[in-house]
């Protein structure tokens, strides 16, 4: 496909990483569902092995499906390649495995998914790897939290579970001083809303569950290097990167810096990471996942349509005590998600009731369009009333130190005819408040 | 990896994975303007695991080498003498992309008796650059980044390249770019790299001193340096061969197989 300038987003989203198949003409990026790629040699197969040349030799290392989708994401997030897992919480754990092992230090946001709170403050813990939470806008904190044998800064760019912004170029400004690289996890805005990489993070991974695929059909995760952290330069400073900038005996004596300016991470990441742990992703959920990243910008904007009429709906309503999001003024991120996220600040966010428990309850319970699961993203809006799921065996102390009351409700906002949105909000608000009654 | 020391400056040189043997033949790579090493990581491998001693210098100045950058295509050609004596190699084959393969030319042309293979890829003479870009690169050096980076590419679904499967290109070649350009704080690599390729003047008349077999792998969608702009040299090769790949300027990652396969046919160790 040659003659491309300066392709856009939307043609990115298309073609990026697939041409129409050479051998059969399939103009849809095929699924290669094989375990194993034919060698055409015994020196074919050698250098595949030596690394003379590049290509495919077993799917849970790489899949030429699967290296579609790491192509169209890297280029849509405008990084230099990407590697799929089997899920978020997979290219998050990749991630720091490949960078870290026993006795290392993360600096991460409070804000933060559950799961990966869970493998941070607990699972994590347990090999050795320490983090210390900073409330994302506590700027002086991130500097203030750095230990000598720090590796990482980590934090979402719209944080779990009050859309707190995260400032991308101030914190990758404070992690870039302390030799060390910020990933930041882009699930809930995509590069549709926000490119990390443009703003300073060095590693932008997503649960690709969510609005990539877009139809709560698949689990998946993918990781983005954006080739801008210099490992050899800060292992030579601070000495804090042997993993990618001192020879490596498990693989070839490899020093991953010296093979390659700006992809040593991606090179470990691959060759040590999905070789040993081996969290890879099916070639069918990576084909799932490129079917919904063909649409990424079509949905996108009209989750921020659907979205920007609900927020404004529920904020005018006399029955919601607050709404939590950036596009309100009252919202402490506003003004930096204007500056970061133009376009939105996503479509997931919460509400509180003013009501009890129970009243949560009921207003979950009444509501037809809005699905009541354990996701978001998807294309269909979604409901959860924390205090009586996700969160229930905690008290109201310990729910009201996580911004969550009684009458929270997280909601996911999809892609349905807007007013549809609205009157099944309306009707449930009103159950809700008759279940106070 | 080798360190040398080339005019009292640390050399960087990639050694493809091997370590340096004298009892075996050298191939020397030289890469192009504000890029490094890395962009021959699959070829150097290769050649490094089959027969062949590799230095992938990066030039002075840029990268890993310190060093005054080369203002000329002949300062850059006795840069490759020096390495060479630093190395102490009597003869190499010399293999250079666009700006590195005035390099190799303007070096084979000098040293005739040294250079057993010459192997010149994505080259053109004379090879002008455009005053927009040479401006760009001067003062607006991610704009002129932006240039490059589309011009140098043909193909948004390359192959497996540099860093296997799911590399992207365009990210990888601008990263690679911008790292080269902050790596000398003292001098702008970028303008000086492309202002030494702008006033080469010597081009034929290098080509006519060469002596080693020559040749020219062309991409056939290459926008910096077409192959009709490397006609003049083809023409002037005295014992020349002409292999067109499957790729943009930036032939090296968009179809390493075939400059791998061109350059493994051409070269007997």
């Amino acid at each position: 496909m040659p003659g491309y300038s300066d392709p856009g987003f939307d043609t990115l989203a298309l073609h990026a990483g697939a041409a129409p198949d050479p051998a059969t003409g399939a103009r849809a990026v095929p699924i290669h569902l094989s375990t194993s790629f034919v060698f055409a040699s015994s020196d074919h197969a050698a250098a595949l092995f030596n690394l003379e040349r590049a290509g495919h030799v077993y799917s849970r290392i790489s899949n030429p499906t699967n290296a579609v989708l790491e192509q169209r994401v890297s280029a849509l997030e405008g990084g230099i390649g990407a590697i799929s897992t089997a899920s978020g919480q997979a290219a998050l754990h990749l991630t720091i495995a490949t960078l870290m092992g026993a006795g290392s230090h993360i600096v991460a946001s409070t804000a933060l998914y559950g799961g990966s709170q869970n493998l941070l403050h607990y699972t994590l813990r347990r090999f050795g790897i320490e983090t210390t939470f900073i409330q994302p806008g506590d700027i002086d904190g991130w500097r203030a939290a750095v230990r000598p044998n720090t590796k990482l800064f980590f934090g979402e760019t719209v944080g779990n579970p009050g859309l707190d912004v995260l400032d991308i170029d101030t914190v990758s400004g404070i992690a870039h001083e302390a030799g060390v690289p910020l990933l930041v996890d882009s699930t809930l805005t995509t590069p549709w809303l926000l490119k990390p990489l443009d703003h300073g993070a060095d590693l932008v991974y997503h649960s690709a569950t969510k609005f990539l695929s877009g139809h709560g059909t698949v689990i998946a995760g993918i990781v983005v290097d954006g080739g801008s952290f210099d490992w050899a330069a800060s292992h030579a400073a601070h000495g804090k990167f042997s993993e990618l900038a001192e020879p490596y005996d498990g693989f070839h004596n490899m020093v991953f810096t010296d093979e390659s300016t700006v992809g040593a991470f991606l090179l470990r990441a691959r060759r040590e990471g999905l070789r040993d742990f081996g969290a890879c992703l099916s070639p069918h959920s990576a084909w799932l996942v490129l079917q919904g990243i063909e649409t990424l910008g079509l949905r996108m904007a009209r989750h921020m349509d659907n979205t920007a009429k609900v927020v404004a709906f529920l904020a005018s309503h006399p029955f919601v005590a607050r709404v939590g999001h950036p596009l309100l003024e009252s919202h402490p991120s506003h003004a930096l998600a204007q500056k970061l996220l133009p376009r939105g600040a996503g479509s997931v966010f919460s509400f509180d009731l003013k009501g009890s428990r129970n009243q949560g309850k009921a207003f979950v319970d009444a509501l037809q369009v809005f699905s009541h699961l354990a996701n978001v993203g998807d294309c269909r809006s979604l409901v959860i009333h924390p205090a009586s799921t996700t969160h229930f065996r905690m008290s109201d102390d310990a729910l009201a130190a996580g911004g969550i009351t009684q009458g929270t409700i997280r909601l996911s906002i999809g892609l349905e005819d807007p007013d549809d949105l609205l009157d099944d909000l309306k009707r449930a608000l009103r159950a809700a408040e008759k279940a106070g009654a | 990896m080798m360190e040398l020391l080339v005019n009292g400056s640390k050399t960087f040189c990639y050694t493809g994975g091997k370590a340096f043997d004298a009892s075996q033949p050298t191939a020397i790579f030289l890469h192009g303007v504000l890029n490094d090493h890395s962009v021959w990581i699959l070829q150097t491998r290769a050649l490094a695991h089959h027969g062949w001693n590799v230095l992938a210098a990066d030039l002075p100045g840029h990268g890993k080498s310190a060093g005054d950058p080369p203002t000329s295509v002949e300062a850059a050609a006795n840069f490759v003498r020096e390495l060479m004596d630093a190395a102490g190699i009597d003869k190499a084959a010399l293999i250079g992309h666009s700006f590195g393969a005035l390099i190799a030319l303007e070096a084979a042309a000098r040293m005739p008796r040294r250079v057993s293979y010459l192997v010149l890829v994505g080259v053109a003479f004379p090879m002008k650059v455009s005053p927009v870009l040479l401006e760009a690169s001067q003062y607006d050096p991610e704009k002129a980044i932006a240039m490059v980076n589309t011009f140098s590419h043909s193909t948004l679904a390359p192959p497996p390249s540099a860093l296997g499967p799911g590399t992207w290109l365009y990210g990888g070649s601008r990263a690679l770019m911008r790292r080269v350009l902050a790596s000398n704080p003292r001098v702008n690599v970028f303008y000086t790299g492309f202002k030494a390729c702008d006033s080469y003047a010597g081009g034929d008349a290098a080509m006519a001193q060469v002596e080693a077999p020559t040749l020219f792998v062309l991409g056939q969608y290459d926008q910096m340096t077409p192959s009709k702009a490397a006609q003049s040299l083809i023409r002037g090769a005295r014992h020349g061969q002409v292999t067109t790949v499957p790729g943009g300027h930036a032939m090296m990652l968009e179809a390493p197989d075939a400059v791998l396969a061109a350059m493994r046919s051409f070269l007997a160790p």
